[in-house]
């Protein structure tokens, strides 16, 4: 009995933190997983989920997913070979400073500045597209756009990069000397450490990183909201549309089931990060 | 395998420090040559110059005969044991045994069959299986030196294998190593900073010292015949008492005057170095010091003493004649006749 | 260093790699620059809506950091002092905003948020606490982390200081890096917070540029490139502080940055 009250007496100091999070994360969650599954009276259905699943929202399902997978593919590994240029470059520690610091200033860049910025570089007026076309070479002319999904990838590798190299860094200072060393020793050249040794040793990282910018670019609404202005489906811009009114009346759980759509595949892409940033942490320890 | 090698008169600087001063090693076919020293003498920047993970600024390392200074580390054929984690993390012992055989583009089945005869060999063949995380410190490390081996080296370089792993390890590892290196009659070089691993291990054991070689000798020579007084506190334990340099060459402390050996400072104000077993006390009534501690160490009693003047000193004595020898007994330290290493005094 | 990727080819390609990064991190904010013109900079302030926002979005910054300092650091106090065994868990919900989109989170909020909340931006300045959570807790916990609390606290309540002076004397100067830390990553997070504003209809900062940019391209890149360069300012500052700070105290260099910090800013 005594240390049942104590338990309660211990958890009191939780319960002002518990409240809040069940307040402002927990019941909203709670209340979109719910109203997916709603109708327009409060009665269970499915058919929020079916619009959900096909038309223009699997549609742009569809389009989200791959807009986030080569926004994290290809950042991934541009961030890889940056982050590892850093690690071996001579310059010492500043430079190390200065480009962690100048990473996390960037990663934390994004959104509507971002846009602008990139409007005011590569749009239709921008200055690297005038340029070029002063060249003789006018971008617009041969089908390309910043408003486009070309665009949106071109403009989140700004803030994805970044995010890689400072995800990656870590990992990459954990391949230790020694293990090169002792491959070198062993008769081991550049390309055999790197395919015996350092890939093996990193994948769990690099893919976990992977996951992570996934879920980022996946959830990222503003910068494609702020470039597009909501021409192009994407699951995150359907689902605030929803909030705009600029949906027909009566069907506004839909875009709960689109969130929690969403929810549920990175919540899933997060699992697997998990999964592999453990594996990772045990061989580079 | 019959492989000498020759360090050549080697120096290294990084920046202003010269962490290598002329170093000259001759080392014979299967001995095993121990660097020993504090850290920053210099050993372990020789040791990668061998291993070629540094290059010399001057000198040369030749192989039989053969200037390899030129040769790429990955192909010097030398077996190299690093201080701690230096097992690929992402392969179980087998396959980091087999690595340097796979380098060498040796047949699966083949190279898979002599990583197992290795790991027999250092009697780990149960944890052929096992990912170097499961396994613990003094495991890691056989499992290196199995696999610097595998390939048959030319020279097995051994970067301080055991001054990670605690000290009941440490003295197993040491009989494991010294024996497979005897065996297989492999030329070793051997870097560490405990006196006692060098000693117990090596053949010839090279003591340096802020990028020099102060001396190297078989062990027993290091111990009875230190060159200098480095040498001398460094390896084994080694007194020091004030004394007098006389104008005859002697030198005189503890009321006797003795010859002198080896260098002889400048200065008349000296230390005399002597190891505790070099000394003579008696019980004296009024004799020149107090016994403080009294230590059992087996067939030797330690007894250290304060003599006049603030200096203390250990002395050894056979342990059944040391009974008398309680803390506050009045004894009378004195040098014997022989001759005795001289040291500028330290001020402390 | 390895004598392998030490040759001047692998040097050459390494600087190649940084210049060019440099190089398209740069370029786009030199034109936006030269795009915007000098004179833009000095109409932003005149701006109609420019104070508004802005005001809207201090205010809203300060609340949500007040109130996330006044739940968080007790928390995470008491956690590490008391159920240490809950830190996992802890960080686990911590850990939960990223995975929840900010797009998905405002639908929710908007849901079942009473109508008295709903109608003023507390409930915005409310919801970015949770938006924050995620780097305030870690700056926090950080912070917790290098102090060894327990024996301080211990031999703070030997000498006789109860638990508010313990607090206050002993802990909160202590935590002063960490502190700093997580207000300014939570100021920073909520001037550039756009999607959770801009669905619940107020117009912060970052929704200002926005609408705006529909009159006035010019002026929007100018206030996006003001807001940029004073976020840097911002986090420069924390690193340099910190740093600085932590020296002092035998602690090697801050960074701010170890969980994703790009998601749950409404990009």
């Amino acid at each position: 009995m005594r240390k049942l009250l104590r338990g309660v007496r211990l958890a009191l100091g939780v319960i002002p933190f518990g409240v809040y999070v069940g307040l402002f994360l927990l019941a909203p969650m709670v209340a979109v997983a719910i109203g997916a599954f709603q109708d327009n009276s409060g009665g269970f259905t499915l058919s929020n989920v079916q619009a959900a699943t096909h038309g223009v929202y699997l549609h742009g399902f569809w389009q989200s997913i791959v807009l986030s997978v080569i926004s994290a593919v290809l950042p991934g590994i541009l961030g890889l070979m940056l982050a590892y240029a850093i690690v071996r470059a001579e310059g010492g520690n500043l430079l190390r400073q200065v480009a962690i610091t100048a990473a996390g200033v960037f990663a934390n860049f994004g959104g509507v500045p971002l846009a602008f910025i990139f409007i005011a570089t590569i749009g239709s007026s921008g200055l690297v597209s005038q340029w070029l076309t002063s060249l003789g070479f006018d971008p617009y002319a041969h089908g390309f756009t910043l408003y486009s999904l070309l665009g949106v990838i071109i403009v989140y590798l700004y803030f994805q990069i970044p995010l890689m190299v400072l995800v990656i860094l870590p990992a990459l200072e954990g391949l230790r000397p020694a293990w090169r060393e002792a491959a070198e020793n062993l008769g081991a050249r550049t390309w055999d450490y790197w395919r015996f040794v350092g890939g093996p040793v990193l994948l769990p990282s690099f893919l976990g990183c992977v996951l992570l910018l996934f879920g980022s670019a996946l959830s990222a609404y503003a910068t494609a909201e702020a470039l597009t202005n909501g021409t192009i489906p994407l699951t995150a811009i359907q689902i605030g549309s929803f909030l705009n009114g600029n949906v027909i009346a009566g069907q506004e759980n839909i875009g709960k089931a689109l969130g929690l759509g969403m929810v549920v595949i990175i919540a899933v892409a997060m699992m697997i990060y998990v999964v592999l940033q453990r594996r990772a942490a045990r061989w580079l320890r | 395998m019959t492989t000498s090698v020759l360090l050549q008169d080697l120096t290294r600087a990084f920046g202003v420090t010269r962490a290598l001063d002329g170093l000259s090693i001759e080392m014979a076919p299967g001995e095993l040559v121990a660097l020993l020293g504090p850290s920053g003498c210099g050993k372990t920047t020789a040791l990668r110059i061998v291993a070629g993970f540094e290059t010399a600024d001057t000198g040369s390392v030749l192989v039989n005969g053969k200037d390899i200074s030129s040769v790429p580390a990955s192909r010097r054929d030398m077996g190299m044991v690093f201080q701690s984690y230096s097992l690929f993390p992402n392969m179980p012992a087998l396959d980091n045994v087999a690595f340097g055989l796979r380098m060498r583009k040796m047949g699966a089945s083949q190279r898979r069959q002599r990583a197992a005869d290795l790991l027999d060999m250092v009697g780990l063949a149960p944890q052929a299986r096992q990912y170097p995380h499961q396994l613990s410190g003094g495991q890691q490390q056989r499992v290196a030196l199995a696999r610097a081996l595998a390939i048959e080296p030319r020279v097995l370089l051994l970067d301080e294998p055991l001054s990670a792993l605690d000290a009941k390890v440490r003295l197993q590892l040491r009989e494991q190593i010294r024996t497979l290196q005897q065996r297989l009659g492999t030329t070793t070089l051997f870097v560490t900073h405990d006196q006692e691993e060098a000693l117990s291990m090596a053949d010839r054991v090279g003591v340096m010292r802020q990028g020099r070689l102060e001396q190297i000798a078989a062990p027993d020579e290091l111990y009875t015949d230190p060159a200098t007084a480095f040498v001398a506190e460094f390896v084994g334990v080694m007194n020091r008492i004030p004394g007098e340099l006389q104008p005859s060459g002697q030198v005189t402390a503890l009321g006797s005057t003795v010859p002198v050996r080896g260098h002889r400072p400048d200065e008349t104000a000296v230390d005399v170095l002597v190891r505790p077993e070099g000394l003579t006390l008696e019980v004296a009534e009024n004799g020149n010091g107090i016994v403080t501690t009294r230590t059992f160490l087996g067939s030797v009693t330690r007894v250290g003493v304060q003599l006049s003047g603030d200096v203390a000193v250990q002395v050894d004595r056979p342990s059944a004649e040391s009974a008398a020898l309680g803390p506050g007994a009045s004894v009378s330290v004195s040098l014997p006749g022989q001759p005795v290493l001289v040291a500028t005094r330290l001020v402390s | 260093m390895a004598a392998l990727g030490t040759s001047s080819r692998a040097t050459a390609w390494r600087w190649t790699i940084l210049i060019v990064a440099a190089v398209y991190f740069l370029l786009p904010l030199w034109a936006a620059l030269r795009f915007a013109g000098i004179s833009a900079f000095g109409s932003v302030i005149g701006e109609p809506g420019f104070t508004a926002s802005l005001a809207l979005s201090v205010r809203l910054a300060v609340i949500t950091t007040l109130v996330t300092i006044a739940l968080m650091l007790p928390t995470t106090v008491y956690v590490h002092l008391r159920l240490p065994k809950l830190r996992r868990l802890l960080e686990g919900i911590t850990i939960l905003p990223i995975v929840i989109p900010p797009v998905v989170l405002i639908v929710g909020v908007l849901a079942i948020a009473p109508g008295f909340l709903k109608s003023t931006s507390l409930l915005l300045a409310l919801v970015y606490v949770v938006l924050a959570m995620p780097f305030t807790y870690r700056a926090l916990d950080a912070g917790l982390r290098a102090l060894d609390l327990k024996t301080i606290v211990e031999a703070s309540n030997s000498l006789g200081a109860g638990w508010l002076s313990t607090l206050w004397r002993v802990l909160l100067p202590n935590l002063r890096t960490a502190l700093l830390s997580a207000t300014v990553l939570s100021v920073a997070m909520v001037l550039g917070e756009f999607t959770m504003a801009s669905l619940d209809l107020y117009q912060t900062f970052p929704v200002w540029i926005y609408v705006n940019s529909q009159t006035s391209g010019q002026v929007s890149v100018a206030a996006s490139l003001l807001a940029l360069f004073v976020t840097w300012i911002f986090l420069l500052g924390i690193t340099v502080i910190g740093t600085r700070q932590s020296r002092k105290t035998g602690g090697g260099a801050v960074t701010l940055f170890t969980v994703a910090p790009a998601e749950t800013r409404g990009n």
